[in-house]
């Protein structure tokens, strides 16, 4: 069976430039997809399960290391292995070093023909690797390599948030962030629980998670930070999910396995 | 800026700077010495005992006096205050230090070369009230001068410091223009359309190239008129938006009002630009729709109202994690403006208050009667 790919770019001329270099080097590689964004990405990229997804990094809406991690966190366990992925970006000297330390692969645009190639050759060598029987999932090393993007793109941090401030109608709720149990991503809001009820601000969690202490605030999904004292337990199930029990709360939390690696016995 | 090197040379240890003042004074007062025993042929020892002492005593009181009254002046002073201020009390503080300083100064240094000399020349207290003046009087003079070349010294590397300062600080606020408006993700982006465009459409290419050619020009040259037609800079802005309609499509819908009786008025070059650059990078590129940008000039008021709208992505997001990039354009437009205009001119970035959301920047400057 021929490999696949998925291209998510939003510029249509350099999406079509892509398929159409991709198309001469490695005639084999069929495109399942061209997308325009990384909501999209993510989505079709969980659809349709491609063997490479070409990722640029700055998109509209989800960014393409956004789109990577969510794919990362909701690939479905017993499936294909995880997409390689090549990051494309026209400039972003930090992306770059982070490219390089954590060893991902990436193009930079204007694409050049024999940079394509070399890619495409690497490509290539990986999936013959990942045919053999003996072959592991490679699941983990994807981790480890998203864990140092990630970390690499996280701001700067600002001056720890003391109080949520928080509006209800007219009224602002003064919330101290030790009362704070967890955040959780609700489309453009965030929503703040406390132990005796919840908060909704209006700023999304990837603008509100510098702002907060990260010693004491973990992120464990990208779309939950909880405070580390808040959680009384974690349990592992028969397939290996962690899932958060809190204390004074009955709500139970997801841990993504890009996040697994906090929760281990000391 | 203000982060950036120190403006001033690194100050030296005041107690080393007393020292080497002490050492030029010690170097004078052996020339004044020198000069009176010749002149009035005096005895080389006296001239030099009484030179040396009243001397190095009238400068050890004066400058000593100056440095711990400055302290004492400034004890309140932030402790970022420049340090060379902060080493002069003032004239009128100077002057008492100096008439004290000279007083003490001579009658030590009097007494100093009577016990090495043997001899008894008599003291400012000892002398009748006009010898006693007379000496003051004498021995004010190189006092004061002294101070004179002092303080005009300090002012002047000061000014020069502050001079070089300046001249840095505009050299890199240039840079940091350039770098602002040929930001290298748009430029590399452009220029990965342009070779696409060459291949499957030649013409397309060539018009890309013209844009693009008209607005390196532009932002080339921006900085050499102090103002062009108004007509003008929606041309530039024109050019710009259809550079970036190429990459991105139906995304970006575009909207420019110019009513003709204000074609001509005459305004900053590309003041506009980094506002539509902000509008298309932090409203519409984000926004995976993308959505309108609506440029328009209106009269109002005797002013000239610029506006920049896009119905993007809006400035919750915008405002809260803006670039270094993002900062600087506005600055630097609200910087243009207050240069040129004062205070009368402005510019304002609010949340757009109809249903369609997004961002409005407003510049207004005045419009200038004819």
């Amino acid at each position: 069976m021929n490999p696949t790919a998925l291209i998510a770019e939003d510029e249509p001329l350099l999406a079509a430039n892509l398929q159409a270099e991709l198309a001469r080097l490695w005639p084999e590689l069929e495109i399942v997809a061209t997308v325009g964004h990384g909501e999209a990405a993510v989505d079709h990229g969980l659809a349709l399960q491609p063997d490479v997804m070409f990722l640029d990094i700055r998109m509209p809406g989800m960014s393409g290391l956004e789109a990577a991690q969510a794919l990362a966190e909701d690939w479905p366990d017993e499936s294909k292995p995880f997409p390689l992925i090549v990051f494309v970006t026209a400039y972003d000297q930090y992306a770059l070093q982070a490219f390089e330390r954590s060893a991902v692969d990436y193009v930079l645009k204007p694409v050049q023909p024999d940079r394509l190639a070399q890619t495409c050759a690497r490509l290539k060598s990986a999936l013959q690797q990942r045919a053999l029987p003996q072959a592991v999932p490679n699941l983990g090393a994807v981790m480890d390599q998203l864990r140092g993007l990630l970390g690499a793109a996280a701001a700067p941090a600002a001056a720890a948030l003391r109080v949520i401030q928080a509006g209800v109608g007219n009224a602002i709720h003064m919330v101290p962030i030790d009362e704070v149990l967890y955040f959780e991503a609700a489309d453009k809001y965030v929503r703040v629980i406390t132990a005796e009820r919840e908060h909704l601000i209006r700023i999304s969690l990837r603008e509100l998670q510098p702002q907060l202490d990260a010693q004491r605030f973990w992120q464990i999904h990208r779309g939950t930070i909880v405070r580390c004292d808040a959680i009384a337990s974690a349990l592992r199930d028969e397939s290996g999910k962690l899932t958060l029990i809190l204390r004074g709360h009955p709500d139970k939390l997801g841990v993504s396995r890009l996040y697994a690696h906090l929760f281990k016995g000391m | 800026m203000s982060a950036s090197a120190p403006a001033l040379p690194a100050p030296e240890h005041p107690l080393r700077l007393f020292a080497l003042r002490g050492a030029r004074v010690l170097a004078v007062g052996a020339i004044i010495s020198a000069l009176v025993s010749f002149a009035f042929s005096r005895t080389v020892l006296n001239s030099f005992a009484y030179g040396m002492s009243i001397t190095m005593m009238c400068w050890f009181f004066i400058d000593g006096g100056r440095l711990a009254v400055a302290r004492w002046v400034h004890r309140n002073a932030p402790p970022d205050a420049d340090p060379a201020s902060l080493r002069w009390p003032g004239w009128p503080w100077m002057l008492t230090v100096i008439v004290i300083g000279t007083f003490i100064g001579f009658s030590l240094g009097n007494g100093l070369a009577n016990w090495i000399t043997g001899r008894d020349s008599p003291g400012i207290l000892s002398s009748n009230l006009r010898q006693a003046m007379g000496l003051m009087l004498i021995s004010l003079v190189p006092g004061l001068i002294a101070t004179y070349l002092f303080y005009s010294r300090g002012r002047l590397a000061r000014s020069e410091a502050l001079a070089q300062t300046a001249q840095r600080q505009a050299a890199e606020n240039q840079l940091k223009l350039l770098e602002s408006q040929l930001e290298p993700h748009m430029l590399f982006n452009t220029l990965a359309n342009l070779r696409v465009l060459i291949g499957i459409d030649p013409p397309r290419a060539q018009l890309m190239l013209d844009l693009m050619i008209a607005f390196l020009r532009a932002t080339l040259s921006a900085s050499r008129a102090a103002t062009h037609p108004l007509a003008a800079e929606f041309a530039r802005v024109a050019d710009y938006i259809a550079l970036m309609q190429i990459r991105m499509g139906d995304r970006l819908q575009p909207q420019l009002d110019l009513p003709a009786d204000l074609a001509e008025l005459p305004v900053p070059p590309l003041l506009l630009q980094p506002l539509v650059e902000n509008a298309i990078k932090h409203g519409l590129e984000p926004h995976v729709n993308g959505g309108r940008l609506i440029v328009s000039a209106v009269r109002e008021d005797g002013q000239l109202l610029l506006r920049v709208r896009d119905t993007g992505a809006g400035l919750s997001t915008a405002q809260s994690a803006p670039s270094d990039g993002t900062r600087f354009g506005l600055q630097q437009v609200r910087e243009r403006l207050t240069t040129l205009y004062g205070a009368a001119a402005s510019l304002a970035l609010t949340a757009a208050d109809d249903a369609e959301g997004g961002t409005l920047a407003t510049v207004r400057i005045p419009i200038a009667s004819p």
